[in-house]
């Protein structure tokens, strides 16, 4: 059968859940005409018509605004950010209205806002950031970070038919480089929960989006020298599966938390707080966090390659906790 | 001119802390490169330590009779400018460091970064060697201290507590970093330890090689005595022996006739070279060529694996007036009479004068002690760590032995062997110990 692409699994789930409802619309930038900057609402505008695949001036700010307004009339718009980075333009509208919504007069906003963010295609500072901490900040929204082609349709199915904003932040690394065999099957991946893509038993690194590669092509090599790591795939951020994190740290007692989002604010810090504070006593040495440096990203290949986490990296570090 | 912070060295690979015995400098007094600036004393042995620099003792952080990890500061010498530098004392630095870590400031990139934070985290898994400066310091806090002293982690001592594992029973065992007690330590100990240790229904909360609570208690009148850092050691050690050797030992007679001939012979040429020959040297030489023979005799246990020693370094128990110390005779093999029984003359002397120096009791490979010096017949030794085996010597004595079916008398001395039963089996010590015994019986007197 074919293989499916990471980029082609999020167009499948937004066709197939505009197909099934039609309240289900996608607004946004050259997402029309064009078909989307990476292509993901190619063919779209053919299918469904301009009524459902609105193409909008450049402004995220309206085209949230937008969606929120549609979504309390009740359709369940699918907002698409050209680059993750913009998304700071609709800032306000995403944490001010969209989040506090239902906690103020109870009425859900059910958007979803989708972009592809994350570096290692030379985009710059501009094209390449990890922006999903300033939402996992934010009580009332949903974040998830698919790293599989599999959950990459799962998961924008599942935010489509969520209640509530959900922020659903594509790798354009992964876009073309991930694909597999899809069912064939109508299947959703339930926000909130984690998967294991490596059963290990010696350390647990805890990972999302592209990092989730990084951390099994170390554990291959870290194979080779002896050292057995389980790699969890977290998939959501907001809510996260703690659970599932806790489990593994309570089983190999040592932990590297791995992201290609700064580390200052960074997710790492938040899971370094809660293991320290649920599983201390499991704790057999110090929790590590493998994350890129606080700066912007850069421009030059060398630098942005010496920014983003590495394998290496990830060996390096588990060479050192391994002998703690 | 920077000033210099004066540390508490590590005087052997498994010393982990040491006491300040004397100051030899005050506070305040002009000091020169090398010269000698405080005693210790450590496990192993009593030492002066020179001054890393000339100037002015601007500081001294630990007191006399404190007991401190290696490596922490323990006084700082300025170049008597008289600039207090009060920010910089030690003091405030390390109090200072935690939060350093904590703070907004590393700029954490994956390779230069992330090492500050490594050895972030190391610091605050560390806090013996911040603690003894900042905290007030009080010697009977002694105690207490050398339970924290023992590295481990959040997971090892919950296993401890569970268990009833009292983690100094590891101390020094550990396979982490700096000899940190890890998950599989513990495991592994309580694998090997573990019925004895959950069913004994009262688990002592002291280490059980701590003397400081005997299991009856006296109620009459008493002294209490601190114990020296030598006394602990030794005290420690061979307890630490006794659980992990499994100690057997086996005697043998010799017949001292010849070797108390050639010592006789050879007794106005050693001295004129001004050294005094004892039996000692012929049992040592005896016992280099034997190890040479059984290698096994001069290996170690590490796990599941033997590790032979190609060097054969002759361990030498000398009594002191306050102890027991084991200076070494290194590549003994390679030593003749004269030279075995100079490096004793001066091994010895210098132990007494506490002149030895940490190379002079490192990487010990086989032991001989001396039960026999006060008239006892013969001892049963404990091993010396990581040692398998060590032989005991009695007292030369002469007596009646038959010998072709005729009553004679001979010098006759008794030798034990005690040898861990882990790596050597009863055979092979006996036949190391025949070994000898055929050296010493047939010794070349020409």
């Amino acid at each position: 059968m074919a293989l499916t692409t990471y980029v082609e699994a999020i167009r499948q789930g937004i066709w197939e859940e505009m197909e099934k409802d039609e309240s289900v619309f996608v607004l946004g930038e050259d997402v029309g005409i064009y078909g989307g900057a990476f292509k993901v609402t190619a063919g779209m505008l053919e299918r469904f018509g301009e009524w459902r695949v609105i193409d909008t001036p450049i402004s995220e700010s309206g085209i949230v605004g937008a969606a929120i307004g549609a979504a309390l009339m009740g359709m369940r718009p699918v907002a698409e950010m050209q680059f993750a980075d913009f998304i700071s333009c609709a800032f306000d509208q995403i944490t001010n209205f969209a989040a506090k919504s239902r906690y103020r007069w109870g009425a859900g906003v059910p958007i979803v806002v989708r972009g592809p963010s994350g570096g290692g295609v030379h985009g710059g500072p501009f094209h390449s950031q990890n922006p999903e901490m300033y939402f996992v900040h934010t009580p009332g929204l949903k974040v998830v970070c698919p790293s599989t082609a599999y959950d990459a349709k799962g998961l924008i199915k599942a935010a489509i038919r969520d209640p509530d904003p959900v922020i659903y932040f594509e790798h354009k690394f992964l876009y073309r480089r991930v694909k597999e065999e899809l069912p064939s099957d109508d299947f959703v991946v339930p926000i909130g929960k984690a998967a294991i893509r490596r059963k290990g038993s010696d350390m647990s690194v805890i990972t999302y989006g592209a990092m989730v590669y990084v951390a099994l092509d170390a554990a291959k090599e870290l194979e080779k020298q002896g050292i057995d790591l389980e790699v969890i795939d977290l998939r959501s951020l907001l809510p996260f599966d703690k659970e599932a994190v806790l489990e593994s740290v309570k089983k190999t007692n040592k932990v590297i938390l791995l992201h290609e989002d700064t580390q200052i604010g960074g997710f790492a810090g938040e899971l370094a707080a809660i293991i320290s504070e649920e599983a201390f006593e499991y704790l057999d040495g110090p929790i590590r966090r493998i994350t890129a440096p606080n700066t912007p990203v850069p421009y030059s290949p060398p630098l942005e390659e010496f920014f983003l986490p590495k394998v290496s990296d990830v060996v390096r570090v588990a060479r050192e906790l391994y002998a703690y | 001119m920077a000033e210099t912070k004066v540390i508490m060295p590590q005087m052997g690979e498994s010393i982990f802390e040491g006491t300040i015995t004397k100051w030899l400098k005050k506070k305040g007094e002009r000091i020169e490169r090398d010269e000698p600036l405080f005693e210790i004393s450590t496990d192993k042995i009593d030492t002066e330590i020179p001054s890393p620099a000339s100037g002015v003792v601007q500081d001294i952080l630990v007191k006399e009779g404190q007991t401190v990890q290696i490596n922490t500061v323990v006084a700082v010498i300025g170049d008597g400018s008289g600039k207090p530098a009060a920010k910089e004392t030690p003091r405030e630095e390390q109090k200072q460091a935690p939060k350093e870590v904590k703070g907004p400031a590393p700029v954490a990139g994956p390779t230069e970064e992330t090492k500050k934070e490594e050895t972030a985290a190391r610091t605050e898994q560390a806090p013996p060697q911040t603690v003894p400066q900042g905290a007030p310091q009080s010697p009977p806090q002694k105690e207490a201290a050398s339970d924290e002293d023992i590295r481990s982690s959040p997971l090892v001592r919950r296993i401890a507590k569970e268990n009833n594992v009292d983690l100094s029973a590891l101390s020094g065992k550990g396979t982490g970093i700096d000899g940190r007690i890890t998950k599989s330590d513990i495991l592994s100990y309580i694998e090997q330890s573990g019925k004895k240790e959950t069913a004994s229904p009262a688990p002592p909360s002291k280490p059980s090689t701590a003397p400081a609570a005997p299991p009856m208690k006296f109620t009459g009148d008493v002294e209490r005595v601190q114990l020296t850092a030598m006394r602990k050691a030794i005290s420690e050690h061979m307890v630490m022996s006794r659980r992990t050797s499994a100690h057997v030992t086996t005697f043998f007679e010799v017949d001292c006739s010849r070797i108390l001939k050639t010592k006789e012979k050879l007794q106005p040429d050693f001295e004129q070279s001004g050294v005094r020959l004892t039996v000692t040297p012929f049992f040592v030489q005896a016992a280099a060529n034997a190890l040479k023979r059984f290698p096994i005799v001069n290996s170690s246990l590490d796990g599941d694996t033997i590790v032979y020693k190609r060097a054969i370094n002759i361990g030498i128990a000398v009594s002191l007036e306050w102890g027991l110390i084991v200076p070494i005779i290194k590549n003994a093999d390679e030593k003749n009479l004269l030279g075995l029984s100079k490096i004793l003359n001066d091994l010895g002397e210098r132990a007494r004068n506490k002149k030895l120096t940490p190379e002079d009791v490192k990487d010990g490979t086989f032991t001989i002690t001396n039960p026999g010096q006060y008239g006892g017949l013969i001892g049963t030794p404990i091993i010396n760590q990581p040692q398998v085996a060590i032989m005991g010597m009695g007292g030369i004595k002469k007596r009646a032995v038959v010998i072709d079916d005729a009553i004679a008398i001979r010098p006759i001395i008794l030798l034990s062997l005690s040898f861990d039963h882990r790596v050597i089996d009863g055979a092979v010590a006996d036949q190391f110990m025949a070994d000898i015994q055929k050296q010493l019986e047939n010794w070349p007197t020409s």
